[in-house]
């Protein structure tokens, strides 16, 4: 079609109707990325949500549970520590292949690995903010005759919020990143785009495409969550009243 | 008051119910400690009263205060709530019928000031109905003005204001038994006096059976019908109206803790209608003119700031008459309803005085 396209060999075809952005190998195309939305970033964005959803919600169970645990029995909290501690440490490349062996290149191997890296973070955070809701507090709803169910769910976990949400923030921004590499144990997310463009040269519009969307992506869930913290604790407004 | 008085008369059918509490040879005694806590502490407290529990720290009045409840389990002996023992009660279900404020009242901070006044209540599954009824009865009671208050949260609250919703909490499932744990501990001076003041008018409204801690002696002897001073490992040094401790201290002990002033706190317990004046007999009244509600101890402190020239007495209207000090203008001339009623000097404390003497302690060093 494209005159230019036919006359210089030179510039690959990178999966586009080569417009002249491409063909000049220019630093970001916009044609190009209409032309790849819905084969190619699209799905990649979606799988990257859903691998992060899925990764954030099972570890907040997990670290939920554990720190429950942990408030009750406070035997239980160091060596949850240590334990995710050193989940925390593996080197990701290397648990994603360590992986392998026992449940193959799939998805759910890289879920493991991805749940595995938020259960530090989030049950710091959880048994943190519910050590932090003030003595006196609790020591007044026990004198009113709560049970402690009743003191966990009407006191203390609304009062730890704050700090779950915190938890819950660094948790998902630290997933959608190490989702991105992902790539090597099965084909979702955006890793996928961003290692086919780190192997194709000099044509650098789909690696910032895809790298941006996940730095996007980031931005918007912590924007999501700042917002539901906002919604969900009424009383830290009204200071300044 | 204002806004209260209307309130009184629908509210005290609301607050009708106070309980004798016992305690039989309660004692605590902790695992790891040689000496127990709380070693075989009796007494009864009538219902309606208020029993202040007193003594230095590490005398266990805290500990003695949380056994009722059952914050703390008892090692022996039994706590009776108008009869029946709290030890045979569910824990939960017993502090759901007595009301707690602690010192830093423990607000939720995370709930409006009318959720935390329903807190009990919805734990007993009141109605919503109810509950706002309840709710506003309360705040009117103790005097914050419900349309502004309901929808506060406590970090919007002054100390005072927080203390007041604490108290119309624990009173908001008309419980019959109140322990307070050192309620006014954490308020400067000058507002703890005014809240010391409104919550013996509120307990002359409500009548609870109270339980009262606090390390101040002048606290107990202000709220106290009945004072427990405790000594060092729980002992029981005597317990008995405030007039009688400060009149017969039961030992040394007592006696060091209520203060070598304890003939002018006694003072402080009795207002100028309890002595004998002095009949003005034609002498032109000149000196200092202060009602006939002042206490003996203020008037005293007048007498001698004055010189010595007796004070002249006055009946009648005296605003809220509780002695609460010298302020400059005592006697506003032109009162038409104002009439002298006697003298107040030095003689007229020769009856108190001869009662004291007879009262001093055996070993008498104080």
């Amino acid at each position: 079609m494209s005159p230019l396209a036919a006359a210089g060999p030179v510039i690959p075809n990178y999966r586009s109707a080569s417009s002249s952005c491409v063909v000049h190998n220019h630093l970001f195309c916009t044609e190009w990325i209409a032309h790849n939305w819905s084969p190619i970033l699209w799905p990649a964005l979606r799988q990257h949500i859903l691998l992060t959803a899925v990764a954030v919600a099972l570890g907040f169970l997990i670290a939920a549970a554990l720190a429950l645990l942990a408030h009750r029995h406070g035997w239980v909290e160091r060596p949850t520590i240590v334990l995710t501690t050193i989940l925390y440490t593996i080197p990701s490349l290397a648990l994603f292949e360590l992986l392998v062996a026992p449940v193959g290149a799939n998805v759910i191997a890289a879920e493991i690995a991805l749940v595995s890296y938020t259960l530090l973070i989030l049950f710091r955070n959880i048994v943190t903010g519910l050590r932090e809701v003030p003595a006196d507090v609790r020591e007044a709803a026990e004198g009113m005759g709560m049970s402690r169910r009743q003191v966990l769910l009407r006191v203390e976990l609304p009062l730890a919020l704050p700090a779950i949400v915190a938890g819950l923030r660094i948790a998902t921004v630290t997933i959608i990143a190490l989702a991105t590499i992902v790539y090597v144990v099965c084909n979702q997310g955006l890793g996928v785009p961003i290692h086919t463009a780190l192997g194709e040269g000099p044509f650098k519009t789909e690696l910032i495409a895809a790298g941006g969307l996940a730095i996007l992506l980031a931005l918007v869930a912590d924007a999501l969550l700042v917002g539901a913290q906002w919604l969900l604790t009424p009383w830290l407004r009204a200071r300044s009243a | 008051m204002n806004t209260a008085d209307t309130a009184h008369n629908e509210g005290l059918s609301a607050f009708s119910r106070a309980a004798e509490l016992q305690l039989r040879d309660v004692s605590k005694r902790y695992d790891r400690q040689r000496d127990p806590a709380i070693r075989d502490l009796s007494l009864t407290v009538p219902a309606g009263e208020v029993c202040v529990l007193v003594g230095p720290s590490g005398s266990g009045k805290t500990t003695a205060m949380r056994l009722i409840n059952r914050m703390i389990e008892p090692s022996g002996g039994d706590i009776l709530l108008d009869g029946h023992s709290v030890l045979e009660r569910d824990p939960g279900e017993l502090r759901r019928q007595i009301g707690y404020v602690i010192q830093q009242i423990g607000l939720f901070p995370h709930q409006t000031v009318a959720e935390n006044i329903a807190t009990v209540p919805r734990l007993l599954g009141w109605e919503g109905e109810r509950i706002a009824v309840r709710v506003q009865e309360l705040l009117e009671l103790v005097d914050l003005d419900p349309e502004q208050m309901r929808g506060r949260y406590p970090a919007q609250l002054s100390g005072g204001q927080r203390q007041r919703v604490g108290v119309a909490r624990a009173l908001a499932a008309d419980p019959p038994l109140m322990l307070m744990d050192e309620p006014f501990g954490a308020i400067d001076p000058i507002n703890r006096a005014r809240l010391q003041d409104e919550f013996l008018r509120l307990q002359a409204q409500v009548r609870k059976t109270i339980v009262f801690v606090t390390h101040d002696i002048d606290e107990a002897i202000k709220m106290g019908d009945r004072i427990a001073i405790l000594r060092e490992g729980g002992v029981l040094a005597q317990y008995d109206t405030p007039a009688e401790i400060l009149a017969h201290p039961a030992d040394d002990f007592v006696a060091r803790f209520v203060g070598a002033d304890r003939a002018l706190k006694r003072l402080g317990l009795s207002t100028l209608a309890d002595v004998e004046l002095v009949a003005p007999n034609g002498v032109r009244p000149d000196g200092e003119r202060v009602p006939l509600g002042m206490s003996v101890r203020d008037a005293l402190s007048l007498l001698i700031a004055g010189g010595g020239r007796p004070l002249t007495v006055l009946d009648g209207r005296d605003g809220d008459g509780d002695g609460d000090g010298g302020g400059g203008d005592h006697g506003d001339d032109g009162e038409g309803s104002e009439r002298v009623v006697g003298l107040f000097t030095l003689d007229a404390l020769g009856g108190l005085l001869e009662h004291d003497a007879a009262g001093a302690p055996r070993t008498g060093q104080s």
